[in-house]
């Protein structure tokens, strides 16, 4: 949990820890292009990347806001197929004004599928959210107009250009990925720095006594619905576009909702870093698994399936044994590495 | 008598899907815990039995075998998931289980195999006609295990001291604590007999579709049945899964062909939250009173 006293404190201080961690983060990011390969940067960092942005979504809307969420997924598909349709119909349509334009268009769907939290809470709220990922889902499968009457129903990016540049090569894609999520990371915490972010803290620890103090808790809550499919709606077009390059709307299924309520929960609730620890964590698991696999030479061993359910039951064991292990999520860790670290060496010098 | 055919059916989908949703029911009340590992837990439950079955056990030695081994699972997710996780979040807890349907889902296809089984409960499956109304014998069958199974549950819960003690947790669960009753215990037997419910209604399923993958979907299904039926009731959550099977089936019939084809994937969830927006509480809950 974020407490109000350390943020304040991060404010007073010109320059804190955090912000050199930042700015180390942003040049890593600015260098990988040249020293990372392809393969790397297209099925490593670009999807750590983009999962991390749709977990801040989820997380600003369950971690700050205590609302629940189980649609993520279909906000995505929502970003993806509306990015996919103005950059297709509205050719003047400039590409940063059309992720924006999508982002608020899944935002405006995140606040009509937020009308219940009005009258309801706690999990019955899953139900509404749950039902837009069904909706959307069949929605863009049965209507065809809105992959452009395509055949295969799969819509790509009709064209990645920003400012006469083609972003369509995969140090490009990587680019738009990470610009993109840098400038919501930004908006993220800014939001949360704000009146807004405060009130929805209050909204999450006690609702009854925030109504009491005054803040808006409807409009509130509705807010956080469309700020957080703001953020899942341009994850989404990111994730059809950078990532996959050509997509249906199964891609965006319930399984990828719960991949994003992994994220939020493994990275820590209420922590904006966490995400992308936690994106990294579920990008990288099934591949570390998969070598894991080729390395022990069990391939030949044993057949494919076998190898795909075995990896589903570690993988599973490993979530329980991280909720287990790791209350806060893994952001919680990261904070206490230099301590752990500390402690070690302190213990080294004593006999 | 075509729209009471399009009724019946659906209303006995209905009563499998508050069959899935009883087990919910019961492990939401004794630990608050929402559990998504239920349909896993009918998957998996479903698929030991057609194993053994197929093995030369017959219904009466494969059953008892089957209901020890989800107490066994039931004793061991108390043991390694539920204990440490004691007194964290809902949302967290809500993580484990889909972290455990993973886990379950992967034991049964890894010890069992993806291959759909047959199941033949040895009950004829062929319609009968009533006056014009299409029902098979099955059908009656299923409605018939469905209600025993739901008496039975309701008498071990007004009558038994151990369905006592656990509407005492359910109630309130530090009270429940000081007065002595011990918690993990609760939660064993808790899970152990939606463990059991979990088999019945993967039987019920797997004789009709096959034992599958699939089957473990039919959580899916059980969820707008506990919107609107509540999560805390067992008469309820079978009111609930009446009227989400009777209108989703209606609704795919005379809403389908409009719009293209199947409706039945998200219309239930539509119907619960229009629902909910009309009556917040639920069918028959309760307004609650907030308190700062």
């Amino acid at each position: 949990m974020t407490s109000v006293a350390s943020t304040f404190a991060a404010r007073s201080a010109p320059i804190q820890p955090s912000h050199i961690a930042l700015a180390g983060v942003l040049v890593v990011a600015a260098a990988l292009p040249f020293f990372g390969n392809d393969y790397w940067l297209n099925s490593l960092i670009t999807p750590t990347i983009v999962m991390g942005l749709a977990g801040l979504g989820l997380n600003l809307l369950t971690g700050y806001a205590g609302l629940v969420s189980l649609g993520s997924a279909a906000f995505m598909s929502i970003g993806a197929f509306s990015a996919y349709n103005l950059l297709l119909r509205t050719p003047y349509l400039p590409l940063p004004l059309a992720l924006i334009c999508a982002g608020l268009i899944a935002a405006a769907f995140g606040v009509l599928f937020g009308l219940p939290s009005l009258r309801i809470k706690g999990f019955y709220l899953s139900a509404s959210t749950l039902g837009a990922q069904f909706f959307f889902e069949w929605l863009f499968t049965n209507f065809h107009w809105f992959s452009n009457n395509s055949l295969t129903l799969t819509i790509s990016a009709p064209r990645l250009e920003i400012f006469g540049y083609n972003l369509d090569i995969p140090p490009g894609r990587y680019a738009l990925a990470v610009v993109t999520t840098c400038l919501l990371y930004w908006l993220a915490h800014n939001i949360i720095d704000s009146r807004i972010g405060r009130d929805w803290m209050a909204i999450r620890d006690m609702d009854t006594a925030a109504a009491v103090a005054g803040i808006p808790v409807g409009r509130r809550k509705l807010l956080a619905y469309g700020v957080s499919s703001f953020f899942c709606g341009v994850a989404g077009a990111l994730w059809a576009f950078c990532y996959l390059g050509t997509t249906d709307a199964h891609a965006f299924d319930l399984d990828k909702s719960f991949q994003v309520l992994f994220i939020v929960i493994i990275g820590g609730s209420a922590s904006l870093v966490g995400n992308f620890l936690g994106a990294a964590f579920i990008v990288l698991t099934p591949i570390v698994l998969d070598l894991a696999v080729l390395g022990a030479g069990l391939e030949a061993a044993i057949d494919h399936g076998t190898v795909t359910n075995a990896l589903r039951v570690i993988f599973g064991v490993i979530i329980i044994l991280l909720l287990v292990k790791e209350p806060d999520g893994l952001a919680s860790l990261i904070g206490r590495l230099p301590r752990l670290f500390w402690t070690t060496r302190l213990r080294r010098r004593t006999p | 008598m075509f729209f009471l055919n399009v009724l019946t059916s659906g209303l006995l989908a209905g009563l499998m899907y508050a069959m899935v949703a009883i087990g919910f029911v019961l492990i939401y009340k004794a630990s608050g815990v929402f559990n998504f590992a239920q349909g896993t837990m009918v998957l998996f439950a479903a698929l030991t039995f057609v194993v053994l079955n197929e093995h030369g056990l017959r219904f009466w030695a494969a059953f008892p075998v089957t209901v020890v081994v989800m107490i066994i699972g039931a004793f061991l997710i108390e043991r390694l998931v539920l204990r440490p996780l004691v007194n964290r979040s809902p949302n967290t807890l809500f993580v484990a289980t889909l972290g455990l349907s993973f886990v379950i889902e992967g034991l049964a296809q890894t010890l069992f195999g993806s291959d759909v089984h047959q199941l033949e409960l040895g009950i004829d499956d062929s319609p009968l006609d009533l006056y014009g109304l299409q029902i098979t014998q099955f059908d009656i069958s299923a409605s018939a295990i469905a209600i025993v199974m739901v008496a039975v549950l309701a008498v071990l819960f007004s009558k038994t001291r151990m369905g006592i003690s656990l509407r005492a947790v359910a109630d309130d669960t530090l009270a429940a604590q000081s007065v002595g009753i011990r918690l993990p215990h609760i939660w064993r037997i808790v899970w152990s007999v939606s463990g059991f419910v979990a088999l019945v209604a993967g039987l019920l399923w797997g004789a009709r579709q096959g034992v599958q993958f699939s089957l473990s979907l039919v959580v899916l299904k059980a969820m707008p049945v506990l919107i609107i039926g509540g999560f805390s009731s067992i008469p309820r959550a079978i009111v609930g899964g009446l009227m989400i099977g009777a209108t989703e089936n209606l609704a795919d019939i005379y809403i389908g062909p409009f719009v293209n084809g199947s409706v039945s994937n998200w219309f239930a969830y539509i119907l619960a939250v229009a629902f909910l927006l009309i009556r917040p509480s639920g069918l028959f809950g309760e307004a609650p009173i907030a308190r700062v």
